[in-house]
């Protein structure tokens, strides 16, 4: 499959925000209707694991089925919206350098690896930690963890349905603008896997800009 | 800091284990699965009845399993999907994880042998039987949004059937999570676009799920959105709650994958 991909015609000296977020850390900030989140993979092979919660009422959040649903196919790309669970469209991809990004994989937790990889990985830092702790600063919980999206992430599914985290595809820079269709809570762990190829077995920093409206 | 030579060393290391896991599950693990069950196939005991129900079509109901029940969901026509989320009942924090059943088990078309996890690493019911092995765990089911869409009106849909049944027991929109729809033969091709394969749907398609935990079970009877059938067309489906041979140590559910004996001994724990 031919994946879209485009440079974002956003210039970094604009940026209101720029952080860099160290690697197996986590990252949230409400951003506002119209505003652009820029997520760079800095030095490739990082997955980037995300939440969206309506600010207004966190209640409504990122849904990977309703998005899925409404594109008709299952992958992240250029133009997809990102919809709710009620249905309405929370932000959209307007720029994208790398090509393809998951919402089947959802994040990894301490108890998810200690059955796939064993238990001594249980004791292993996961992005549902990451998760949890930055929900906390919003009075959101476990329970508001719902399958995220995982930028950058390369989860292939085979028409018989074989479903494979495979090496990450994107390079060092690549990058992905998303820009809100309303006020949100955007919640994002920087990877820590060790255990599979999405972050090339080497969890590194990613970097967050913001810009204001186009 | 650790020395970028031993970074390397572990990352090595790490990606020699994953190749092997993988090899073992991708590989080994589809060999292994039972076949499908027939459509005569595996009938249940009159005695081993605990309770059964007709669920009419647009509608939505609840059950409880105890550990070791099971819960025949049948599709008498051929023509309803049925849509399952749950939780565990000690403890609802606990619930489905579509997200780490597919991805734990490699694989995103459950079949008889399969199981479905909770996002504790644990497992909440197992396929044991399994006439079908077309089911969605990918796109959800419909809503409001989606009947509108299809069919200019909204019509009863299992996103409003969840918010019900989940307000029956306490929980809220919150408590909601992707789910999987049975009888629901979505695929995907090359270009990752679904594909709704209508042949794959037959009368009489049955699926036996055991709960390996203490299990609150909402399943709605909607139409999945890809279905081309307009609602109207649906018809009830069969609910037969029955007791189950419990998983024993050489279950074929149990012994599918590494993964599912992790799975199952972290689950065992909890009732140890």
């Amino acid at each position: 499959m031919t994946a879209l991909i485009t440079s974002s015609p956003r210039d970094a000296s604009n940026a209101i925000y720029s952080h860099d977020i160290p690697a197996e850390r986590p990252w949230s900030q409400v951003l506002k209707r119209g505003q652009t989140l820029r997520i760079v993979d800095s030095e490739g092979q990082q997955a980037v694991d995300a939440l969206l919660y309506c600010a207004a009422d966190p209640a409504e959040r990122y849904s990977s089925q309703d998005t899925l649903r409404t594109q008709g196919s299952a992958y992240i790309e250029l133009g997809t919206w990102l919809v709710s669970n009620k249905g309405r469209a929370m932000a959209r991809i307007t720029a994208d350098s790398c090509g393809r990004h998951d919402s089947s994989a959802g994040c990894c937790s301490c108890e998810s690896n200690a059955v796939r990889f064993g238990e001594a990985t249980k004791y292993q830092h996961a992005c549902r930690e990451n998760f949890i702790l930055e929900l906390s600063k919003y009075g959101l919980t476990k329970r508001d963890i719902v399958a995220n999206l995982n930028f950058f992430m390369n989860v292939p599914i085979d028409p018989d349905g074989k479903f494979t985290v495979v090496d990450g595809i994107s390079a060092p820079g690549n990058h992905v603008d998303i820009t809100m269709d309303m006020d949100v809570i955007f919640v994002i762990s920087n990877c820590p896997q060790v255990n599979n190829p999405c972050n090339g077995f080497n969890p590194t920093p990613i970097r967050v800009m913001i810009w204001d409206q186009d | 800091m650790t020395s970028l030579e031993t970074k390397r060393e572990i990352a090595d290391a790490n990606r020699r284990r994953y190749e092997e896991l993988r090899t073992a599950g991708q590989e080994a693990m589809p060999k292994a699965l039972p076949a499908a069950t027939a459509l005569d196939g595996a009938p249940i005991a009159p005695g081993a009845i605990i309770s059964s129900e007709e669920v009419p079509a647009g509608w939505y109901t609840i059950v409880r399993l105890r550990r070791g029940e099971a819960l025949r969901i049948a599709d008498p026509s051929g023509l309803s999907s049925v849509s399952m989320i749950g939780w565990r009942e000690e403890d609802t924090s606990e619930r489905i994880n579509c997200a780490d059943t597919v991805k734990v088990q490699w694989s995103a078309a459950l079949s008889k042998g399969r199981v479905i996890l909770s996002d504790m690493g644990r497992v909440l019911c197992s396929l044991i039987e399994d006439t079908s092995g077309a089911h969605d765990i990918l796109v959800g089911g419909s809503t409001p949004a989606s009947t509108s869409a299809a069919y200019g009106v909204t019509s009863r849909n299992t996103l409003e059937n969840f918010v019900a049944g989940a307000a029956k027991i306490g929980l809220g929109v919150r408590d909601i999570p992707p789910c999987v729809t049975f009888f629901a033969p979505v695929s995907l091709d090359a270009d990752g676009r679904f594909i709704w394969s209508q042949s794959r749907k037959r009368p009489g398609d049955f699926v036996d799920l055991r709960a390996e935990m203490n299990a609150i079970l909402v399943l709605s009877n909607c139409a999945h959105p890809l279905d081309p059938a307009r609602p109207s067309a649906a018809r009830p489906v069969m609910l037969v709650r029955h007791r189950a041979v419990p998983a024993a140590a050489d279950d074929p559910c149990r012994t599918g994958s590494p993964e599912a004996m992790r799975a199952f001994e972290f689950t065992d724990r909890l009732y140890a």
